[in-house]
């Protein structure tokens, strides 16, 4: 077990570095420089080059590139050129946000998903099965930031139940512990601020977590569709089991595996930054970090955002992997 | 096996005129079972043989009433200790089923559900249907698995189905069939996955328990060696359809049906000369002719005249009285001009 997460660790360094060579060419391909971005049009060239050199922007490519390559090893991918502050810092600042996101799009996925999924299996056929499919179909088809949209109209602008934009009122004066706004507010007892952040999070959790919630719901009834077929579970009938053991131990816990690793999947791809849904709330998170960081041209964010993504995202997986193992015992590694 | 033959008393299981229709959207119906009946004595073990196909799986699932609801229509009666099954409801075949009657599957793989351990999978057809708590239920298992034959059995307890052998496997599915002793047990080709030599093995092992419980046996094959080592009485069946009923002996001695006889005639013998051909019946299931048109079997049989069509003779062709202990579905059966060796030692002079 052990020696499977050091290799699957070890398999993270080929796929940094092949990741940064990439970004590094793509970021210096891009027109237009930090500074210009910074500095605006009309920035006269002792202004540019005075920027380039502050940040180090002036020296030869393969300095820069070896200087960052450095420097990563140690999580130092150097200042943002907007906030003029540590990349790594921002990025602490960002990712909770995200992750709180993710979190709640994945429980709104999974809690209506699978038993959607379930009760479409089991009436197979029938008009609500029909209709979860078209559903669903419907979910995985229409674009995020639309749906973002039409839910921050209707529900924000519209009828204003819930806050359309941030991750919490302004007018809140939080105390930050670890940027996870609402368990930050569930620690030094703000529950104002704590529901409030909550109530940031409904519909942003709700556009995101529309297309794996689809997902999730094909893959559950075309699951469960598979294993009521089963030869175990005519034997499980045959042995004369209660309908709900038969149910729970020999249908339910089978169908789940595929659909376990579709949410393991579908949460390192969240993870990675809602760049749209992020942009229509205008929430804080990772993803409007990367948006702002592509207009202004901060390199040092977009690299450094962008490899520590790919962390997470093969160490999400790599998650996935193990906890497959641990729920089916033919995979488990020994 | 001994010539035990059945023991007195009422048949466990009484199959009459037992039918499987499956019907599908925009598709005739498909008659697999048609018309089937036959009795089961406590002690006794018969068998269904046949090709892929005939119906015997599916006369199986309807007598434990496993087939699925939506488009499949059971009709005829399958009476378990006088209880009728057929419409009976989903609870009550449940309380039976695992309890006084059991299965034992064709795949022990597929059969077993792959993320439980085998000790949970013994343990909860027990704690269903006997009053005990997970200790005694545990307790339980560990003997039934040693009593099938597999060894180490605290240990397999813990284990799952793909750590297990195929011949462990099996034993672990009849150990779950025989947990609460259960009254009729029938088998599904339970040998077809297995190697020949566990094959014999599971074999003696379904003998023994038998034999020393009393349970009825239900035997499902396509193996003519599995019913010469086990079964009392055989039913041979075709196109959903019983066409020949015998005792073992009697079926192999002198098999009247040409059906049962080509089956026994394509049967590899050890004691038939080097570059003696196999005679294998010509033609494959598919080419039955349904039985209201004729004789299913007509189309391959060396025997058959105008008359086994129903144009010509009027009717289908009956299972009839075929001297005792037999039946046939046959106009034109295989004859035998000399009285087999068995029938003449009994005529002989006293």
């Amino acid at each position: 077990m052990l020696r499977f997460i050091v290799q699957r660790l070890l398999q993270l360094i080929p796929i940094l570095l092949g990741l940064f060579v990439l970004l590094f060419a793509w970021l210096r391909a891009l027109p237009g420089g930090p500074a210009q971005a910074a500095l605006g049009e009309r920035a006269t060239p002792e202004a540019i080059a005075q920027y380039n050199e502050l940040f180090g922007l002036d020296e030869p490519l393969y300095v820069q590139y070896l200087r960052f390559l450095g420097r990563a090893v140690t999580l130092d991918f150097g200042n943002s050129t907007q906030y003029g502050r540590p990349v790594t810092e921002v990025f602490l600042e960002r990712f909770p946000g995200t992750i709180e996101l993710t979190l709640f799009a994945m429980i709104f996925a999974i809690g209506v998903g699978i038993p959607l999924g379930y009760f479409a299996a089991r009436r197979h056929g029938s008009v609500f099965d029909s209709a979860s499919v078209v559903g669903s179909l419907l979910g995985v088809a229409i674009p995020v930031f639309f749906l973002a949209y039409l839910l921050r109209l209707l529900f924000a602008v519209e009828l204003g139940w819930l806050p359309g934009s941030g991750r919490q009122d302004v007018r809140i004066d939080a105390t930050r512990i670890t940027n996870f706004y609402v368990l930050d507010g569930l620690l030094t007892r703000e529950w104002d601020a704590a529901f409030d952040a909550f109530l940031h999070l409904i519909l942003p959790a709700i556009a995101l977590g529309t297309i794996p919630l689809a997902i999730i719901v094909r893959i559950t009834r075309a699951s469960v569709l598979d294993v009521v077929n089963e030869d175990y579970v005519r034997t499980a009938n045959a042995k004369g089991l209660a309908m709900a053991t038969v149910r729970r131990r020999h249908i339910v816990r089978n169908a789940l595996l595929p659909v376990s690793t579709t949410i393991g999947l579908q949460t390192g791809l969240l993870l990675s930054g809602a760049v749209l849904t992020e942009t229509v709330f205008a929430f804080g998170g990772v993803g409007l970090a990367l948006r702002d960081a592509i207009t202004y041209r901060d390199f040092a964010v977009l690299q450094g955002f962008i490899l520590l993504l790919a962390v997470v995202y093969v160490l999400v997986n790599l998650l996935v992997d193990i906890s497959y193992g641990l729920l089916d015992p033919r995979v488990r590694v020994r | 096996m001994s010539a035990a033959g059945p023991l007195s008393g009422a048949p466990v299981l009484e199959v009459e005129e037992l039918a499987v229709t499956f019907s599908r959207k925009g598709e005739a119906p498909v008659r697999a079972v048609d018309g089937v009946s036959f009795d089961v004595a406590p002690g006794e073990t018969i068998g269904l043989v046949g090709e892929s196909g005939c119906g015997k799986s599916v006369t199986s699932l309807a007598v434990m009433g496993l087939l699925p609801k939506r488009g499949v229509s059971v009709t005829g009666s399958v009476r378990f200790n006088g209880q009728e099954l057929v419409g009976a409801g989903d609870s009550m075949l449940r309380r039976l089923r695992g309890a006084d009657m059991a299965m034992v599957f064709q795949d022990p793989l597929s059969s077993l559900n792959p993320t439980v351990p085998i000790g949970t999978q013994v343990t909860e057809v027990l704690l269903e249907h006997r009053e005990m708590d997970r200790k005694e239920a545990s307790r339980e298992a560990v003997v039934l698995l040693d009593k099938v034959g597999i060894p180490d059995p605290v240990r397999r307890l813990k284990e799952y189905p793909h750590q297990l052998s195929g011949g462990m496997r099996q034993r672990a599915l009849i150990a779950m069939s025989l947990a609460c002793s259960p009254r009729l047990l029938i088998a599904d080709e339970p040998t077809t996955a297995l190697d020949v030599t566990i094959q014999a093995q599971i074999l003696e092992l379904l003998k023994e328990l038998v034999v020393d419980t009393g349970t009825a046996l239900v035997m499902i094959t396509h193996d003519l060696g599995v019913v010469a080592g086990l079964c009392d009485r055989v039913h041979v069946m075709y196109a959903g359809k019983i066409i020949e009923s015998a005792e073992r002996h009697e079926l192999f001695a002198r098999p009247r049906q040409p059906y049962t006889g080509g089956l026994l005639a394509s049967v590899p013998r050890l004691d038939a000369s080097r570059g003696t051909p196999l005679r294998p019946i010509r033609g494959s299931a598919r080419d039955a002719i349904p039985w209201t048109q004729g004789c299913a079997f007509a189309p391959r049989c060396d025997n058959a005249q105008d008359d086994c069509l129903t144009e010509v003779s009027g009717e289908i062709v009956p299972l009839e009285y075929d001297g005792p202990g037999r039946e046939l579905r046959c106009r034109h059966p295989l004859e035998y001009p000399q009285a087999p060796p068995g029938a003449t030692a009994l005529g002989a002079a006293r």
